[in-house]
């Protein structure tokens, strides 16, 4: 697959909403049409909690078109960072990534991506190498689950239980 | 820290210093921890400087005000921070749409109506009560136009009140319901309740994505937040009605909280004090939901109503009053 397939300018979508397919598609489509419950959720505050503490003094928040990185470092290669809290949810973190890559990468800009997990005392590092193809599919997926008339039916799992969208889903 | 609501109800400054908000009064200053703050409701004379409305605006806190009867005056709606475009778009189609609008209607009025018998079964007053509404249902069923609909809802109303009455102790007896002013002690309990009740619903939809101007029932500027008098069907009895209810049968209010005035009847500031105090303990008692399969609180309920609303707009659900089951 070609990664000229997507010109800078068709790549509205957010690293959230990317994060979010891999966790689960209702989510996504709710959260896509600004039907949000995170304002509530406590695990937002501790992610706002750790974002202050532990890296006070990193270039945070920056934005870079429709993606927005919770901090970056310059160095050699461009590193960007996402700071998550458990690894419950790895694939959709690293699918994220991958994102940021791909779309720096389209603006000729070459990185790498960390993962912190500061409550684990673990990091993990992403690289695009190849796998452009891989997160195309996962922009169609996007735009596919965005254009829906109505959400994809839930599927109940155990992540429903930690999920703030369980009482929208399930009542 | 689950954020708690706050009740004002006596006289007072409310300000900001710092990051502190204050109420200050005769008595002393008394911090607020705001973080901790879900809404807030103000039965006081009490002076607000525009610092203190800044920073709960900036907390997302809404502040309800009610006058010297309880009744509600207004609310502080803090510029809304949760938008979404999609489901503005789905409620104005819902209004628009007469058979989409009156289908809201017609359930908002059933599932009132279905809790109002639930209150009567429990109060042993219900005679004939299920019969006359299976009638008037059929009549509900053919309305087509929002004024029958109102209609059918006033008619249900009149025979509920009517048997009510029989399970309320002497002296307190609703007779004739008014409403502004409130003409016994009884309908004064009724309306405050139900103003209280009316704001606790405003703040839940503040905290949805839910335009809470556009109804169907009610007419949209009817009230301001005529959604909110939209749910308020469904949980006038099975909240106000039913607490009002056990707080006179259950002697917790007596003649002496109530006071007459030029105007009409209202609730001493003691008798306020109780009311408020036993309303938030209703609000903040759990019922095991049996969709859910959680325990949530009574207030709860009423977002969870917002939720199922949501759902039937963008079309994931038919709504389904909530029906007490308990
Ligand atoms: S509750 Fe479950 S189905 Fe619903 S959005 Fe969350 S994870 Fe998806």
């Amino acid at each position: 697959m070609s990664s000229e397939e997507y010109p800078l300018t068709d790549l509205l979508i957010t690293g959230t909403e990317i994060n979010y397919l891999f966790i689960c598609p209702t989510k996504l489509w709710y959260f896509a049409k600004g039907i949000t419950m995170e304002q509530e959720s406590d695990w937002v505050d501790l992610g706002r909690f750790l974002h202050e503490q532990r890296y006070a003094n990193e270039e945070k928040e920056v934005l870079v078109g429709s993606i927005k990185i919770d901090f970056i470092r310059r160095g050699d290669v461009i590193e960007v960072h996402e700071v998550k809290l458990g690894k419950s949810m790895e694939k959709a973190h690293e699918m994220q990534a991958l994102y940021y890559l791909y779309y720096l990468k389209k603006l000729g800009i070459k990185a790498k991506a960390i993962l912190h997990y500061p409550k684990l005392n673990e990091t993990k590092e992403v690289t695009l190498d190849g796998r452009e193809g891989e997160i195309e599919k996962a922009i169609k997926e996007v735009e596919r689950i965005k254009s829906l008339p109505k959400p994809p039916n839930p599927v109940k799992s155990k992540k429903c239980l930690k999920c703030a969208y369980y009482e929208l889903c399930w009542v | 820290m689950r954020k708690r609501s706050l009740t004002l109800l006596s006289d007072g400054t409310l300000f900001r210093r710092e990051n502190t908000l204050y109420f200050e009064n005769e008595r002393g200053r008394k911090p607020l921890a705001v973080e901790g703050i879900y809404d807030l409701y103000i039965y006081g004379h009490v002076t607000i400087t525009s610092q203190a409305l800044h920073y709960l605006a900036q907390k997302g806190i809404a502040v309800h005000f009610f006058n010297h009867y309880g009744h509600y005056d207004g609310s502080f709606y803090p510029r809304e921070s949760l938008n979404s475009g999609e489901l503005v778009i789905r409620q104005a189609e819902h209004y628009l749409d007469r058979e989409k609008r009156l289908k809201l209607a017609k359930l908002f009025v059933t599932g009132s109506a279905l809790n109002m018998k639930k209150n009567l079964k429990r109060w042993k007053v219900a005679d004939g009560f299920s019969e006359m509404l299976k009638e008037l249902f059929e009549e509900l069923e053919g309305a087509e136009k929002i004024t029958e609909v109102m209609n059918v809802e006033a008619r249900i109303r009149e025979a509920y009140y009517s048997r009510w009455d029989g399970h309320l102790p002497e002296g307190f007896k609703i007779v004739k319901r008014t409403r502004r002013p409130p003409g016994n002690e009884m309908n004064a309990l009724i309306s405050f309740l139900n103003s209280r009740l009316y704001a606790t619903i405003v703040s839940e939809l503040y905290n949805t994505q839910l335009v809470p101007t556009v109804s169907y029932l009610h007419e949209p500027g009817e009230r301001r937040f005529s959604l909110a008098l939209d749910l308020s069907e469904i949980f006038k009895p099975i909240v106000a009605d039913r607490l009002a209810t056990r707080l006179v049968t259950k002697r917790t209010l007596s003649k002496e909280h109530f006071r007459e005035e030029l105007n009409g009847v209202l609730l001493t500031k003691e008798g306020m004090k109780k009311v408020l105090s036993e309303y938030e303990k209703e609000l903040t008692k759990s019922v095991k939901h049996p969709e859910l399969k959680r325990n949530v609180t009574k207030k709860r309920l009423i977002r969870l109503e917002a939720y199922k609303l949501i759902k039937h707009l963008v079309g994931v659900k038919e709504y389904e009053p909530l029906v007490a089951w308990f």
